[in-house]
């Protein structure tokens, strides 16, 4: 085991990168629909986010900060695109039939709400998840 | 109503992922993975039926309308296939299930075998040649996780020949659709099959037809593109070496038997009865010679998966109606009774500890039952007569006589032959002779082992002495493929 260096200027640093790398993240899964971005680079991002904050605090702090189990969020994400195909199903339209609306809500204002965001999200978590478990394996593997 | 063909994809798809969510709760996997399959064999089963009355379905997906959107047909083929598939993949579980150790299941061995059989069963179903990339790629990825699954030093070596040859077959796949998609600018294979027949299949579209063939020549274990298959085979357990051993070859055989009737059907002369009856021949001899110079139980199957594909891609090359139905009874009986063999190697495995013929011994005396159920498969898988071997190879060889292919039908006959040898090989060493097991080995029970595969030895019975309507239907399958216009038009609905 290594000695523990002084990542002060890192970690100060990493603070402010990952608050602007998240919320690039959110907003370009966000996006995705409809102009350029999507689940899968959103979901990327978000995982780089995080791997900043495992590789600058180290693993077992972050761990007990982020207690998700990431196989079960790669299984919810495997879920939500699945049911979102199959609602359309119970209205009568062919399986992964789309729609979207309009809708005002208060604060926003105008939105545009698709059932492609639901999709979307699902590619989202199983993107996020998986690169993490992915890195979080190899990075266990060498005790 | 449309909506009920995608379901055989979307059940394993949701069923899989809750399994994800259970994943330390193995025996709640096991509870929960075994109804669904029994709920696609039901589905599949009914399928069949319905395709079989009313004729076939198609369903555009997201109702984005045919030749732009994605379409999944049911059509008898892909019915019949379908049903296979589940029947085999059922089984198969239920092997597991026994013979499959903790240490394994904890490795999301149960969600993997679901994602495998949505690959599958989409392969299947599709009507868009990207699509049908994608539930290839679906396919192959559970499967690279299924055939390395337990991870000891030979599935790793072995696996990792399984994996390249298999991605450079997916990217050459990938060439293929962008070409074709350049010349007939269409992804479904309706519509393309429909450009095709306006083109004129000459030039740039027979390399196309080629270069399809070669990619699935590569899945299905196709002369000379086999040689990733007998060791591959041999590493995982015997459930999964049974289920890749029946279904994953045959997805690629479906593939070849699919495009070369629907979209690459207008240079017979070149393409059916050139290539594919002479890719044909040298599948089935090398493959035989292979398992005749082997001396290990899996090993000896392995190869005759290869020999035997040959029979099926010699019927679609023959290319008469009977030929073709003949192709397609021997898919049905192959998978049933080569999945049989291989749950039968796992069996005798688990009893002797060993594959290699010869350190067993004996069997018979000790096992009677695992012996002569074993002995009327491999009897099956050698085509002696009321069982279902033998109704699918004679209309194969007796439309290669009509088409005056003598020299393909005297290969068949031949490796028809040397298909019993080998088989009277493994029972001679294997059941025959001195016991070479200890006497504590002699008292594992198989009772259990052997009730999953006693419905395809069942089967392989029917299918021989029910010959008939059997082969009426394969008939009517093969007349179906072999006039595509009703595929094409319940796809663009003129």
């Amino acid at each position: 085991m290594m000695k523990k260096p002084n990542n002060m200027m890192l970690q100060t640093l990493a603070r402010l990168i990952i608050l602007v790398v998240l919320s690039f993240s959110i907003y370009l899964m966000l996006a995705g629909h409809n102009s350029p971005g999507g689940g899968f680079i959103g979901g990327l991002m978000t995982a780089s986010a995080i791997l900043i904050l495992y590789l600058s605090f180290g693993l077992n702090p972050i761990k007990k900060v982020i207690r998700f189990d990431y196989i079960k969020i790669i299984g919810i994400g495997l879920l939500l695109p699945g049911i979102t195909g199959l609602v359309s199903i119970f209205f009568g339209f062919s399986y992964l039939k789309q729609f979207f609306g309009y809708f005002h809500i208060p604060l926003i204002g105008e939105v545009e709400l698709t059932t492609a965001l639901p999709f979307d999200l699902g590619v989202y978590f199983v993107v996020l998840a998986s690169a993490l478990t992915i890195i979080l394996t190899i990075a266990e593997d060498d005790k | 109503m449309n909506n009920i063909i995608i379901l055989p994809v979307i059940i394993p798809f949701i069923i899989g992922a809750i399994l994800i969510l259970l994943y330390k709760r193995h025996s709640m996997q096991r509870v929960i993975s075994g109804i669904t399959m029994f709920v696609l064999l039901a589905l599949s089963v009914f399928l069949a039926i319905y395709v079989y009355q009313h004729g076939t379905i198609v369903l555009e997906v997201g109702d984005w309308k045919a030749p732009f959107g994605i379409v999944i047909v049911a059509d008898l083929f892909s019915t019949l296939m379908l049903l296979l598939s589940t029947l085999v993949g059922t089984v198969c579980l239920f092997f597991a299930f026994q013979t499959v150790s903790q240490d394994r299941e904890k490795q999301f061995f149960y969600p993997l075998y679901l994602f495998l059989m949505i690959g599958v069963n989409g392969s299947f179903l599709t009507g868009d040649l990207f699509n049908l990339f994608v539930f290839f790629e679906v396919m192959l990825i559970s499967s690279y996780g299924l055939i390395v699954h337990g991870g000891t030093g030979y599935q790793l070596r072995e696996s990792f020949k399984y994996v390249i040859i298999n991605i450079f077959a997916s990217a050459l796949f990938i060439v293929g659709i962008a070409w074709v998609y350049s010349i007939t600018g269409t992804m479904n294979m309706a519509h393309m099959a429909q450009r095709v027949s306006e083109l004129d299949q000459t030039g740039a579209l027979n390399i196309v037809a080629i270069i399809f063939f070669i990619v699935f020549a590569c899945k299905g274990a196709l002369f000379p593109l086999y040689f990733w298959l007998p060791r591959s085979y041999y590493g995982p357990p015997a459930a999964i070496a049974a289920l890749f051993g029946g279904l994953l070859t045959k997805v690629g055989i479906y593939a070849i038997i699919r495009t070369f009737t629907l979209i690459f059907n207008h240079d017979v002369s070149f393409t059916h009865k050139g290539l594919i009856v002479t890719i044909a021949g040298f599948t089935m001899l090398l493959g035989v010679l292979g398992a005749v110079s082997q001396f290990d139980f899996k090993r000896i199957l392995s190869y005759h998966i290869i020999s035997q594909v040959g029979y099926m891609v010699m019927g679609l090359g023959i290319f008469t109606p009977l030929a073709v139905a003949g192709a397609i009874y021997y898919i049905a009986h192959h998978m049933i009774v080569k999945t049989a063999l291989f749950l039968f190697a796992g069996a005798t495995q688990k009893i002797t500890g060993t594959t290699d013929l010869k350190k067993m011994g004996g069997l018979l005396g000790t096992h009677p039952w695992l012996a002569w159920l074993f002995f009327i498969t491999a009897i099956s898988l050698a085509g002696i007569p009321p069982l279902s071997g033998f109704f699918s190879k004679f209309p194969i060889i007796l439309a290669g006589f009509e088409e005056q292919q003598y020299v393909i039908s005297a290969v068949a006959l031949l490796v028809g032959l040397l298909t019993l040898f080998s088989m009277m090989k493994i029972f001679s060493y294997a059941f025959w002779g001195k016991q070479k097991h200890t006497e504590e080995q002699a008292k594992i029970p198989v009772g259990k082992l052997l009730l999953p595969i006693l419905p395809l030895v069942a089967l392989t019975i029917i299918l021989g002495f029910a010959a008939e309507p059997i082969f009426t239907y394969s008939m009517e399958v093969a007349e179906e493929i072999m006039n595509p216009t009703n595929y094409i038009e319940s796809v663009l609905k003129e």
